[in-house]
């Protein structure tokens, strides 16, 4: 079963993320900041990351560019959930090493198809 | 799949009301001017969770509401607009309106959009008053559509494509996988792939992490050109892509050929602004501070009906509880087992050690569950600044709010039920304690007054007190109001204190004279006993121009309570240990009069007043003589003073059951509680005794007097 | 002897409660210094011997005390002092009525001290009568109205009156 780390600091963000992944047969582990984040992907390792752009303590580019430092992290696809259109933010978190995003506000379907184009 | 996103509204609706308390309290921290990156940072991401969330669930109104005014929120924290007074109070407001919007929401209601569309409005002016946006920065709502990059192909069918993608070396560090890409690919319609190793390096200088090889890809598939390019979307900078559609020989395939980025969407160019009738960002200012007053209260009475009837409790906290019910199951059976068979002196005394055990996990699981209803303060604490300013400012009173104690911890619903109150008390400090800036001046004092509310632990209570450092309360003007009510008669003898507490007295302030805060009546009777039905006491101190403090006592806790059992006749009565200084019998000599109406009794250098609670209670057949009776020197608002007993008997911790209930108020009498052989015993309420007594405070400052000469 | 007839009375209030009829109102009655009243069998909770109570201080004579049903702190009136009547010692017989009543300030429950119980009986409606003076003058508002039942004379009393003391 593949494992997944999600996260955001909104609480209900989590909770649907985690529900919607797991319903679809992932196991799936949610932190509310980059440094929790951080901290569990040290310790098992997961075969994607899906992180919001926004968080207190350490943001989710930031936690992309740390995971990419980890030898068991250097091809793991990450997701960024932001809800900027403008390209900004998507160049930013590329040259971070994110694989690609997610524009909120999504549906579970959006989510799953996304999680899809990275890990069957 | 379905999946029911109801089930997280709940915890959307807390987490936003959250964030919206967060937003109120740093917004109210800031200075106008301020580059403090923490704090536009934790306002900014309170709004953006608010509207990431909204959208995702589906509360459209709000996620529309929030665009334009997290956009505002970029641009500060960025640092590209610098942060004014004007934009806190429109932000202030924006606060309250999706407090008002998400309450609706939360009742299942339509949220009524007035007051959002006039704060959009303004948000939108706001932004639109500097130059050209930069385009992130679009001061529109809603998404941006890009326009169409593909020629029309309109007629439908399967086409045949040909697409060439040549990965650069890095592409497996972005996480992106090529085979997903095919397959997704393959599932547009039929696809054939061959791989082009031309560009592989000889075998000793191959990189295992790089990539080398590049794709041929024939598609024959019923879609459009914008299909295909999402699906390689993630990956336009790490890649050369090419995509041809065989049907027509177009210019497409220039137009595709690139080596740089090729962003799917294309930022619209802003839209040339309708000119907005010329809308009023600073209206008079009478009128602006009505608002937010009317808007905060209905915010604040709207987040009363959300008050929520949960609790957040922590995972190790439940797993502490978990354990201990697991001892207590355990004690349990192990008592049961000694309880079969045949019952020896060595089996009584197991079951005494199990029963010791019993105590011991009951009481840990008390105290812990207990401890879960415990909140600090600072909830209800964190009302204030945002009321102070707002009835400050309508006021035209320079305020500054002083918090003290913010992590005293008292029960939830004791809290819940103090915040009334203290609003109240507040408002009266500021209403009429406080002096107008120039008065202030003219008494010497500083410009800006000072409400300190104060909470800290005192025995088995919370003390909470209000003080403000304005002009006191007048006794000639309240004893005069008294009298023109016929509260007291012109015969009637008091004290300086016990007529400025005639202001708690029922009927002494009308609807007539309430302020002009908000037409409403808050008597200060209706505040003593708010507080009193929590079991709890207020009083008033006050010097003329120098200020007066409220203090509100309340118990810690509303249901358990350490007593001592007191016998008193043939009744048995409990006093709060917690209020117990100590308790002796009396000799002869230590005995005191004074003026023949009150006994007092002389310990070290203090004189305590005795009361001789069968006396008090009129009960028969109790102790009289007071060398043979015992002592109870009890602490009080009113000092320390003593309860006549005939006896003591055990210490224990009961649970306090309402006499309310199905009587009626007794004074002098709190509660009522179930003894371990079924019989009621009533708990003494102290400060009730004491009134019941006639003790006044007067002639407690006679006792002091006497101890010091 | 006295538990036995209370159960029966029990078993059959239970009864009757269940199978109220509309047209019909149903009382208990009971004695106290010779008289025979009744009270709206909907408000009963139950019937019950007399436990020790504990006094209240400061209450008004007719109070007797709080007594504990099952947890509960309940209130006990003597019916003969809250009628201005001589009260008589609490023995074996006597009898607690505990009824549940709308008051004021909330439903209460209350515990009446009565002589002993009589029994449970149907009355049309439309037969009771305004009542006579019972004991004092001032216990007038305490009576709702008078039934025959057969051939004895049960006055109503109105709960509500009886049980506000403020």
């Amino acid at each position: 079963m593949k494992k997944i780390l999600a996260v955001d600091d909104s609480a209900s963000m989590r909770q649907m993320v985690v529900f919607t992944l797991k319903k679809a047969g992932y196991d799936v582990i949610d932190a509310k900041d980059g440094v929790e984040a951080l901290e569990l992907a040290k310790k098992s390792s997961f075969d994607a990351v899906i992180s919001d752009v926004n968080m207190p303590n350490m943001d989710g580019i930031t936690l992309i560019r740390h995971l990419r430092t980890l030898p068991a992290y250097k091809f793991t696809p990450l997701l960024m959930l932001t809800t900027e259109s403008g390209t900004d933010k998507k160049h930013e978190g590329k040259a971070a090493g994110a694989t690609g995003w997610i524009v909120k506000p999504f549906n579970p379907d959006q989510l799953l198809a996304v999680i899809q184009k990275v890990i069957r | 799949m379905s999946i029911d996103l109801s089930q997280f509204y709940e915890v959307f609706f807390e987490e936003s009301f959250e964030g919206l308390d967060i937003m109120e309290h740093e917004l109210l921290a800031l200075k106008p001017g301020s580059k403090d990156s923490e704090t536009l940072n934790t306002i900014f991401r309170a709004a953006h969770s608010i509207k990431g969330g909204s959208g995702t669930f589906g509360f459209n109104v709000v996620a529309d509401f929030t665009h334009d005014l997290e956009t505002l929120l970029d641009q500060i924290r960025e640092g590209t607009r610098t942060i004014e007074s004007e934009h806190i109070d429109l932000f202030l407001k924006t606060v309250d309106c999706l407090r008002d919007m998400l309450t609706a929401l939360k009742n299942s209601e339509e949220p009524d959009t007035t007051v959002a569309n006039d704060i959009s409005r303004q948000i939108l002016a706001i932004l639109n008053d500097e130059g050209t946006p930069s385009s992130n920065n679009t001061a529109q709502s809603g998404p941006v559509e890009p326009p169409s990059q593909s020629q029309d192909h309109s007629n439908g069918g399967s086409k045949r494509w040909h697409i060439s993608f040549k990965p650069q070396s890095h592409l497996f560090k972005t996480g992106n996988e090529p085979i997903f890409m095919f397959q997704e690919l393959a599932d547009l319609g039929q696809m054939s792939i061959e791989a082009d190793f031309s560009h592989l390096p000889p075998f000793h200088d191959l990189q295992p992490d790089d990539s080398y090889l590049y794709w041929q890809i024939e598609l024959i598939a019923d879609c459009e050109k914008e299909k295909i390019e999402e699906i390689f979307e993630w990956v336009l900078d790490d890649c050369e892509l090419e995509i041809r559609c065989d049907d027509a020989d177009l210019p497409d395939s220039q137009a595709d050929d690139i080596t740089d980025e090729q962003p799917v969407e294309v930022e619209a160019a802003p839209e040339p602004l309708i000119p907005e009738p010329i809308i009023e960002v600073a209206p008079p200012v009478a009128e602006r501070l009505a608002d937010t007053n009317a808007v905060s209260e209905s915010g604040a009475a709207q987040s009363k009906k959300a008050e929520s009837t949960s609790i957040r409790v922590s995972i190790e906290k439940v797993d502490s509880l978990i354990n201990m019910v697991g001892e207590l199951v355990i004690t349990q059976a192990m008592l049961s087992q000694y309880s079969e068979g045949e019952f020896t002196e060595n089996r009584r005394m197991l079951m005494l050690e199990g029963l010791s055990q019993l105590a011991h996990n009951t009481r840990e699981l008390q105290e812990s569950v207990m401890q879960i209803r415990m909140l600090p303060i600072s909830h209800v604490f964190n009302r204030f600044p945002r009321l102070v300013r707002d009835i400050s400012q309508k006021l035209g009173k320079k305020v500054e709010l002083k918090l003290l104690g913010e992590t005293t911890e008292l029960d939830k619903t004791v809290m819940e039920k103090i915040s009334d109150p203290m609003v109240h008390l507040i408002r009266n400090s500021l209403d009429h304690g406080l002096e107008k800036p120039d008065e202030r001046l003219a008494a010497g004092k500083e410009e800006t007054g000072t409400v300190t509310l104060n909470a800290y632990h005192q025995g088995g209570n919370i003390v909470i007190k209000i003080i403000d450092d304005g002009k006191g309360i007048n006794p000639e003007v309240v004893k005069q109001k008294a009298l023109d009510k016929g509260l007291i008669q012109s015969s009637d003898e008091l004290t300086e204190q016990e007529i400025i507490d005639l202001i708690f007295l029922p009927g002494f302030s009308t609807a007539t004279e309430v302020s002009d805060l908000s037409g409403r009546g808050v008597g200060m009777d209706v505040v003593r006993r708010n507080i009193q039905e929590l079991n709890g006491t207020v009083e008033v101190s006050s010097e003329r121009d120098v200020g007066s403090t409220f203090t509100i006592r309340l118990p810690l806790t509303l249901a358990i309570l350490d007593g001592q059992l007191v016998t008193v006749g043939k009744n048995t009565y409990i006093i709060p240990l917690v209020n117990i200084i100590e308790s002796i019998q009396m000799t002869p000599d230590q005995l005191n009069n004074v003026g023949g109406d009150m006994e007092l009794f002389r310990q070290r250098d203090e004189y305590i007043p005795i009361l001789r609670l069968y006396q008090i209670f009129n009960h028969d057949g109790a102790v009289e003589n007071l060398t043979q009776g015992i002592l109870v020197i009890v602490d009080s608002e009113y000092g320390h003073v003593g309860l006549l007993v005939d006896d003591l008997l055990a210490q224990q911790q009961v649970v306090i059951k309402s006499l309310e209930a199905n009587y009626q108020r007794v004074e002098g009498i709190s509660g009522a509680t179930i003894l371990g052989d079924g019989t009621i015993s009533l708990i003494i309420d102290i400060g009730g005794v004491i009134s019941l007594a006639g003790l006044k405070k007067h002639q407690r400052k006679q006792t002091r007097h006497m101890a010091v000469s | 002897m006295v538990t036995e007839q209370l159960d029966q009375l029990q078993k059959q209030l239970d009864k009757q409660q269940q199978e109220h009829s509309v047209s019909q109102d149903q009382y208990l009655t009971f004695f106290m210094a010779g008289e025979e009243y009744g009270i709206d069998i909907l408000s009963i909770q139950e019937i019950r011997g007399f436990d020790a109570t504990t006094s209240i201080p400061n209450a008004p004579d007719f109070i007797q005390g709080v007594m504990n049903l099952r947890g509960t702190i309940v209130p006990i009136v003597d019916l003969r002092l809250r009628f201005g009547l001589e009260q008589i010692p609490y023995g074996d017989i006597t009898v607690v009525i505990v009824v549940k009543v709308k008051l004021d300030e909330g439903e209460k429950i209350i515990g009446m001290v009565v002589d002993s119980v009589s029994d449970v009986y149907s009355v049309n409606q439309s037969a009771s009568t305004k009542a006579p003076d019972v004991g004092e003058a001032d216990n007038r508002e305490f009576v709702k109205g008078l039934v025959s039942v057969g051939d004895k004379m049960v006055v109503l009393l109105d709960l509500k009156k009886i049980l506000t003391f403020n």
